[in-house]
């Protein structure tokens, strides 16, 4: 055909549609086809290219199958022991506040080991951001329970199905977050259409836009799948999660602001 | 010279940490150290140097605080006592691993588990042969006065930044609620973000600048090769500890035939029990490690040829012992002397000991 494009003209500046950003490096990265993590690293990435932050970025990366996500942004990192990534993200922040700090942190690492670290975090309204990566099973260590595994759900460790009498309830950590005064934007978003992407990088720009503004935690949880612990195609994983997890755990902001102020009652009664 | 006061161990270490430049302080409350945050924050040094000081929600959590304030290039503190050195394990075999230098307090009371809040010196194997896992060294100073309480918290400081490894003071209950004469250090002002770029650029987590490779501080390491190299690199730094930087101090050792071994309180207490001893014709001299880790085996070396025994003289049921046994192999007696439960000995039942296990045994 005549008007077909040659790859000579493909190539041209002029035609460029999308463009892999700079700050992911040309490592190939580690996670199984059609997993979650890939697709957040991209959007953190993107938005810290396009606010221009790179210099001024330092990431910390969790115990879990995320522990090399080093290995992918092109900035300076720190490794978290497992669950204390909001821990490392404070002391740094806190000698260094003209810096974005931000974690990166699965459900085990965040809602199970780390629940004291993430809480406290979050109530002294770290001005960090925290990217969570709800899969709903320990992806790195084979597949087993997480706190936020879905009842019914088969895991390494709940090969019968997980089961209130024997394991309790899943966590709905996010919404416990939400509750915290020191929480600026607390939001639940997903990574499995084009469209949710989109939704997606938003809320991961505003978390880090929110850090330079010191008005509180930034807290964007991603709903994910682990397609290899569930044991599923991609196409599958993405089916099941939509079936099973967005009911139990809906997307959507859950607060989007700044971190409370202290009523006037407090402050006349601090003044004292 | 600087200021003259009549201070508390734990207050001093607050002071000091303040005057030396600290950038930060993360910590949990535990007697007997709990001072040292309380003055922090009567102090205010936020206002003074930009210093900060962070109550955290555990001593799991200041320990990785301080992991991240280390990463930043930052001279990074905590204190603690007993208990909270175990939760603190975790974070100190990370920063070890990590190659990060930070600086942590351990005020030590008896143990195990809860044991007792009075004065001990439990904690010497926990200090000095690594206390979380993986082969690694911290840098022990043990003081055995308010003075040295103030002059260890720079001194532990210039050390972890020079190995970039993490360094503990192992004090104890008396020194730390003890009042004594202190000369404070002067003041020397904290680095500018500037300054930590220039001595700590080339490793620190200080934002990827475009000319340079990304700064990754992180003990993991998948490849066993490489893990190994890691391991024998961290080994060359402890060995490179123990050529250059054993420190301790000798009293009446030239003639002394017995040799008690003892540090923090139980050397201002062996110390006197030396001069009974002596006024009773005995030749007596204590050595007393500054360095627990690293040890002065060389120094007890030296001793061997004019020695007739070592008196480990510990408030613990004999971990020391087992470095100076180490250091004498067998040439000589090595005997061991402690009380526990927070029992301080008195200088009566150290000479006691003298007699009884050394020269009567
Ligand atoms: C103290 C400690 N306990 C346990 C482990 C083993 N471990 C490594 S990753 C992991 C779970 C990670 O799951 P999650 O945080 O959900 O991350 P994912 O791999 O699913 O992204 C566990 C239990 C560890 N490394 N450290
Ligand atoms: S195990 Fe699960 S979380 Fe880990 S890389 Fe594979 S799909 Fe992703
Ligand atoms: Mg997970």
């Amino acid at each position: 055909m005549e008007d077909t494009l040659k790859i000579e003209d493909i190539i041209k500046p002029e035609n460029l549609v999308y463009k892999k950003t700079s700050v992911l490096t040309d490592v190939p990265m580690h996670y199984c086809y059609g997993c979650s993590h890939g697709v957040v690293h991209k959007l953190v990435a993107e938005v810290i290219e396009e606010m221009g932050i790179q210099e001024d970025t330092v990431g910390v990366s969790p115990v879990g199958c995320a522990v090399l996500a080093y290995n992918y942004l092109d900035i300076d990192w720190m490794q978290a022991a497992h669950g204390r990534a909001p821990a490392v993200a404070t002391g740094y922040k806190r000698v260094n506040p003209e810096k974005y700090v931000f974690t990166y942190q699965g459900d085990g690492d965040l809602a199970a080991i780390g629940t004291a670290e993430t809480m406290h975090a979050v109530n002294r309204g770290e001005n960090i951001v925290i990217i969570f990566i709800n899969n709903a099973i320990y992806g790195m260590t084979g597949g087993q329970m997480a706190p936020t595994t879905m009842l019914g759900q088969q895991t390494a460790t709940s090969p019968y199905g997980r089961d209130i009498d024997l394991n309790g309830y899943p966590l709905k950590i996010t919404e416990l977050l939400a509750q915290l005064p020191g929480a600026a934007y607390v939001t639940r978003q997903s990574v499995h259409t084009p469209g949710n992407v989109r939704k997606c990088k938003k809320a991961i720009r505003k978390a880090f836009e929110n850090s330079a503004k010191n008005i509180g935690t930034s807290f964007v949880e991603v709903v994910s799948t682990c397609n290899s612990g569930w044991k599923q195609t991609p196409v599958e994983a993405n089916e099941w999660m939509e079936e099973n997890m967005f009911p139990f755990y809906p997307l959507g902001d859950l607060k989007d602001g700044e971190r409370e102020k202290p009523d006037a009652y407090l402050v006349q009664k601090l003044k004292k | 010279m600087g200021d003259i006061r009549l201070m508390k161990g734990n207050e001093v270490i607050a002071e000091a940490a303040i005057r030396c430049g600290c950038d930060g302080y993360y910590g949990y409350p535990i007697t007997p150290q709990s001072e040292i945050m309380e003055t922090l924050m009567l102090r205010r040094p936020w206002e003074e140097t930009g210093m900060v000081v962070l109550q955290a929600e555990s001593e799991v959590a200041s320990a990785n605080m301080l992991f991240g304030g280390a990463s930043a290039g930052k001279k990074v503190m905590t204190s603690s006592s007993s208990p909270g050195i175990s939760l603190m394990a975790e974070g100190i075999s990370y920063i070890a691993g990590a190659e990060l230098p930070a600086l942590f307090v351990n005020v030590q009371r008896g143990g195990p588990g809860l044991g007792t809040i009075q004065p001990s010196q439990a904690d010497y194997f926990q200090a000095t042969k690594g206390g979380g896992h993986g082969d690694y060294k911290l840098i022990v100073l043990a003081p055995s006065s308010v003075q040295e309480m103030n002059d260890f918290v720079d001194l532990g400081f210039e050390l972890a930044f020079k190995y970039r490894n993490p360094a503990m003071i192992l004090t104890d209950g008396v020194i730390g609620q003890m009042m004594e004469k202190v000369e404070l250090s002067e003041f020397k002002p904290r680095l500018t973000n500037q300054q930590v770029e220039e001595t700590q650029g080339n490793w620190a987590a200080t934002g990827k600048k475009k000319n340079r490779e990304r700064h990754i501080l992180t003990s993991l390491e998948l490849q066993s090769e490489k893990q190994e190299l890691h391991n024998q690199k961290l080994q060359a730094k402890y060995k490179q500890m123990e050529e250059e930087d054993v420190r301790f101090e000798l009293i009446n050792c030239d003639d002394a035939e017995y040799i008690l071994v003892a540090f923090g309180v139980s050397a201002r207490i062996s110390q006197k029990a030396v001069e009974i001893l002596r006024e009773k014709g005995i030749k007596a001299g204590l050595l007393r490690p500054i360095t627990l880790y690293p040890f002065p085996t060389k120094q007890i070396q030296k001793l061997i040829p004019q020695a007739k025994g070592f008196l480990s003289v510990e408030m613990n049921a004999g971990q020391m012992i087992e470095d100076i046994k180490l250091a004498v192999n067998g040439k000589l007696p090595v005997e061991h002397f402690g009380r526990m439960g927070g029992i301080i000995a008195t200088p009566a039942e150290i000479v006691e000991a003298v007699e009884s296990k050394l020269i009567g045994g």
